[in-house]
């Protein structure tokens, strides 16, 4: 029987090639844990050699049985883990859940949108998170809130009115909104002026009201002054476009302090990005789409999982994430975000029997049949409806033969028997 | 506002590791796979990552993915020019 030894180190020595040959057959989380425990067993009861390379050797048994077998239908099981919990999912929410201050689209409605891979969510959304300067104080979080915020001259004005008679737009601002969006009179008459509808000025007894007076011309319609109206309104102050609003939010941190984050209601990742006070390494949007734009199709398939997972843990649906990772891998495939549907995954499927199995079975045919395609019977729906052995499982196995060593059998037993 | 100069994509936590694989390695990569390239998961040449680290059609790039499952796995993608 060999020592027992108690020093790690030792140990570590002793059975050096066992562990680079675990290393490199275990993937990285379990062979850190393995190393982990080993390490500790030894320090506190002590191992021999043998043992621990017993052990190792079972370890690395047990994971490569655990793994998935050649020809397991993947896919299927994927299709029925995330379809089965999802019967339950549309009885529960349908449409909107009100979360915080935000209308979210949740549930199944949701799930549809992800796997559909639309270039809009119906509800986008951004969680943009603070440099080290604006993370910590309400304050500056307001100050990086109000850059991104997308304001106009509607969301300051408590009036805009047409004066006919003086021929001039009148603008009254709202001491309170300019307040909250942290706007000055002056920035509003600058944008104003930018305008070029005509000089700007600001009524000599109310500071709040400012005239555009428009030149004079020979001819005006009242649908002219209408869309002028239009373009005072809608003109922008500040902000990013397609931000409709932004909240403060606060969390607690791994560190233990209080940090200010922003959702938005609406979606701008590349603009938001460059955003002074943002941390840009952390801003996350529910708009997979933009992702992919933005950061590249990796960056979209680690979202499609995020979503994914996401949906199904608020309604409380246990999946495991392999299945989610699968869908999103399929999806990423060839380089784009393609749906799970016609126009995707399934539309471009190369068997047209498999295609016509999914939707638009005599659109399909037709389709199929007017450009001369031909199928192959590889996949497993048109194995199905032709009747065939599936190719998955243990009908991946074929029988296959040499008919070289065949002739030279035969002469072999030919020449026995004679 | 002080200006700052453009974000560098490849520091954003949704985006892995990537790199360039020499052609050599590629090679030796695909044959234990026992593939062809075209059969790798694809990533355009005009993806965002792909154009940042100058990869060009006919490359095969690596990926560290931090998995939930696995801790890090290593994934290729072949980079195609659409």
């Amino acid at each position: 029987m060999a020592e027992l030894v108690y020093e790690w180190e030792s140990l570590e020595s002793k059975i050096k090639t066992t562990l680079r040959e675990a290393a490199e057959k275990l993937p990285k989380r379990i062979y850190e844990e393995l190393i982990d425990k080993l390490k500790r067993t030894c320090q506190e009861y002590g191992l021999t050699p043998e043992e621990a390379t017993k052990i190792i050797y079972n370890v690395v048994r047990e994971y490569e049985l655990s793994m998935i077998e050649p020809g397991e239908p993947v896919g299927t099981v994927a299709a029925q883990s995330i379809g089965e919990p999802g019967t339950q999912m549309t009885l529960r929410t349908f449409h909107y859940a009100g979360m915080r201050e935000f209308n979210v689209t949740l549930g199944l409605p949701r799930f549809i949108e992800v796997v559909d891979a639309r270039r809009e969510p119906s509800t986008p959304i951004m969680y943009i998170y603070l440099d080290e300067e604006h993370r910590y104080d309400e304050n500056k979080a307001k100050e990086v809130a109000r850059r991104i915020e997308f304001t106009r001259v509607v969301n300051v004005a408590s009036e805009v009115s047409i004066d006919l008679i003086n021929m001039r737009i009148i603008v009254r601002l709202d001491p309170v909104m300019l307040e909250d969006k942290g706007v000055t009179v002056e920035q509003v008459k600058k944008v104003l002026e930018k305008l070029k509808l005509g000089n700007v000025e600001s009524d000599p007894s109310d500071p709040l009201v400012l005239y555009i007076n428009l030149p004079p011309t020979e001819s005006f319609s009242l649908i002219d002054l209408q869309k002028k109206k239009d373009k005072v309104l809608n003109a922008k102050i500040k902000g990013i476009r397609k931000i409709r609003r932004v909240i403060i939010q606060s969390m607690v941190n791994e560190e233990g302090k209080t940090e200010y984050f922003l959702v938005t209601e609406g979606s701008n990742l590349p603009d938001v990005l460059e955003v002074p006070g943002v941390d840009p390494r952390r801003v996350y949007t529910n708009n997979i789409h933009e992702i992919e734009e933005v950061l590249g199709i990796e960056a979209a398939r680690l979202a499609l999982i995020r979503e994914m997972k996401d949906v199904l843990e608020e309604q409380g649906l246990d999946v495991d994430i392999r299945h989610l990772m699968l869908v999103a891998d399929i999806m990423t495939q060839t380089g784009r975000v393609r749906q799970i549907g016609r126009h995707g995954v399934s539309g471009e499927k190369p068997s047209p029997l498999a295609r016509a199995a999914f939707e638009m079975t005599t659109q399909n045919l037709f389709d199929a049949a007017a450009r001369g395609e031909t199928d192959k019977l590889l996949g497993v729906t048109e194995t199905v409806i032709a009747g065939g052995i599936l190719r998955m499982g243990t009908g991946m196995v074929v029988v296959s033969m040499n008919p070289a060593t065949l002739i030279k059998g035969t002469q072999k037993s030919g020449s026995e028997q004679g | 506002m002080a200006k700052q100069k453009k974000f560098n994509i490849l520091e954003h936590e949704l985006v892995p590791e990537h790199e360039i694989v020499p052609p050599e390695e590629a090679v030796k990569i695909l044959k234990e796979l026992g593939i062809a390239p075209h059969q790798l998961p694809w990533i355009r040449v005009t993806d965002p990552v792909a154009r940042a680290i100058g990869a060009k059609p006919g490359d095969v790039i690596r990926i560290r993915r931090k998995s939930p499952t696995s801790g890090e796995t290593i994934a290729y993608r072949y980079v195609v020019g659409y």
